[in-house]
């Protein structure tokens, strides 16, 4: 009828946002997570995933961590072939593991090796949160010991990046007891004289905030990451208040006496190169 | 008036019926003898039914018992001459954590519990015997002294976890725990750990690392609570029974996965049924703990706990 045709114009809502997005090829623009201003993906990756507006400090995956901080081509992979099994036959575990494995092109949630950061060797452990939200299971607490096994032997400073929720839930316990292999690995590179920097940046929580991530010679963050121990819910709902803003962020805790310096990622690179320059023999 | 579980409730009514029995035959001529040994046979039965396989979810429960024994029940029946030391030094002195000094067998020990209370009045004290960063550095203060005096330090592991509070966080939470699990790498005396009810999380491991860690039969060891893992792995605490079953909490579980040494059983029903009987079945794995111990010399013993912990995990490699 001709009153179909030219009374109900709008007899279905049309949905433009699907059509929209085709408009913009996947990837090319990045909303900032901070200050919600769309850059060019490229824009962003030159600053290294930091806002150029409000710098905010977007997560890097493991390997542009690497390329971020390494000599070209200096850095050697250590345990690549490290993988979580599931020992408590956890439900959909593996799944989940595959999927991020496909997602990320990692095994699993660190990437460990060595190689040399202005011609100065040092053993290293990147976390990426991309993995399981890095959460901390038994190939993590493996790889991680091992590094610093490695770094040990080979008497090599040890640097790691933490970016991690925590324990991870599926392997019970054994997760849990990461937190003491790490920590004790810690305790035999330090007293055999081993430099010890550990880097959070965010989230650093739980299980792994309470190991090897709080007990560097140096503790150091990115700004704003999120750092603690207990989730902020968690808090409030025990406390039942509310917590501020800035609870647990980089900057609460350098204010609170638990970090020595939050550093831009932009001088990441130059303040290590220097750190290391200051703990080799003599001063050289 | 001692709290019943649900699950134990067929045993209790059936115990307060003999009883009940008991006392009609004493007071009248009624002999009802046969009725009584009849359903005494039964009451055996009923609780190695019980008793005898206890599921997950029933073991949690034992675990948090309202009349569980505690650090201070143990150091009462265990130890002569304790005297309790406080303060961390720093800030203050955490009641959720008791530690002190006494003899074992006439050779003096540092020990070191997490302290729930007994009622509200005194958990409100001890803070649920969930401890904030000046408890844990109270404990590592007392380590490192009985290092230096080169006594043993036995640990009692006791809590629902560190304590999820703001203060706690500014004051470094996570680095007292860390702190704890690197310097108990280090400590050239030997030390023994045992889970008496409760071992949550982080909290729980910042009193665990040991050349032996041994388990009441009942408790618990996890990396989360059941609540709290059913809240974050299905969004719904209500399946904390399920997560108790899922994620391997109980001694049994912690002995196949190689993370305890030993399971010190418990008096049938649990251990606030006979607490004496409790703390000689303890007795008997800390002496021998400490006998074995005792024969190792400091290095041999930090590479031995460096092997104990290096081994724990399960993975792949490609």
């Amino acid at each position: 009828m001709l009153k179909d045709i030219f009374g109900k114009r709008r007899r279905y809502a049309s949905i433009p946002s699907e059509q929209g997005k085709m408009d913009v090829p996947e990837g090319l623009m990045q909303k900032c997570k901070g200050c919600s201003k769309i850059f060019y993906t490229k824009e962003v990756k030159k600053s290294q995933h930091v806002c150029t507006n409000c710098g905010y400090h977007h997560p890097l995956a493991a390997w542009e961590r690497i390329d971020s901080l390494f000599d070209e081509d200096t850095f050697m992979e250590w345990d690549a072939g490290i993988t979580s099994a599931n020992p408590l036959n956890f439900p959909d575990y593996i799944e989940k593991l595959e999927k991020d494995q496909q997602k990320t092109g990692l095994n699993e949630g660190v990437v460990t090796g060595k190689g040399l950061i202005d011609s100065q060797p040092t053993a290293f452990a990147v976390m990426d949160s991309n993995f399981r939200m890095g959460s901390m299971g038994s190939a993590i607490g493996e790889k991680i010991a091992r590094a610093i096994e490695n770094a040990r032997k080979e008497a090599i400073p040890f640097i790691i990046f933490s970016a991690s929720g925590g324990a991870r839930m599926q392997e019970g316990v054994l997760s849990l007891m990461q937190m003491a292999k790490t920590s004790i690995a810690i305790k035999r590179f330090s007293d055999a004289g081993g430099l010890i920097i550990s880097v959070m940046t965010h989230p650093t929580t739980g299980g792994v905030s309470a190991s090897f991530a709080s007990i560097g010679d140096y503790n150091f963050a990115e700004p704003g990451a999120l750092i603690g121990f207990a989730g902020r819910r968690i808090i409030e709902q025990t406390i039942r208040e509310k917590l501020p803003q800035d609870f647990q962020t980089a900057e609460f805790q350098l204010k609170h006496g638990q970090l020595d310096k939050v550093i831009h990622r932009k001088d990441m690179r130059n303040t290590l190169s220097q750190l290391l320059k200051l703990h080799q023999k003599g001063g050289e | 008036m001692k709290q019943v579980l649900d699950f134990e409730k067929p045993v209790v009514n059936l115990r307060d019926k003999i009883a009940e029995l008991k006392k009609i035959t004493q007071d009248s001529e009624m002999d009802l003898t046969d009725e009584i040994s009849t359903l005494e046979e039964r009451l055996k039965v009923l609780e190695d039914d019980i008793y005898g396989n206890l599921k997950p979810w029933e073991r949690v429960q034992m675990a948090r018992h309202g009349d569980r024994p505690t650090t201070l029940d143990y150091i009462g029946l265990l130890f002569t001459d304790f005297i309790e030391f406080h303060g961390d030094r720093l800030f203050g002195d955490d009641a959720a954590i008791v530690s002190g000094i006494a003899f074992y067998k006439d050779k003096p020990v540092t020990i070191i519990g997490h302290q729930r209370g007994k009622d509200t009045k005194e958990n409100i004290r001890r803070n649920f015997g969930m401890p904030h960063p000046e408890g844990y550095r109270k404990a590592l203060r007392h380590m490192k002294q009985a290092e230096k005096f080169k006594r043993p330090i036995i640990c009692f592991i006791d809590t629902k976890g560190a304590y999820p509070g703001k203060a706690a966080e500014e004051r470094g939470q996570s680095e007292a725990i860390a702190r704890n699990l690197m310097e108990m790498a280090g400590l050239t005396v030997p030390i023994v750990c045992i889970v008496i009810g409760e071992g949550g999380s982080g909290g729980a491991l910042a009193l665990g690392v040991g050349d032996h860690i041994h388990m009441l039969e009942n408790s618990t060891y996890s990396v989360i609570s059941p609540e709290g893992a059913a809240a974050l792995l299905w969004k719904d605490a209500s399946l904390a029974k399920h997560a108790a079953e899922t994620m391997g909490i109980t001694s049994y579980d912690l002995k196949k996965l190689q993370v305890v040494d030993e399971i010190i059983p418990e008096p049938r029903g649990g251990a606030h049924r006979d607490v004496d009987e409790q703390a000689k079945f303890i007795d008997t794995v800390l002496s021998k703990s400490l006998k074995t111990l005792a024969t190792y010399d400091e290095e041999e013993l930090l590479e031995k706990r460096w092997e104990k912990y290096k081994q724990i995990g399960d993975y792949t490699n490609r």
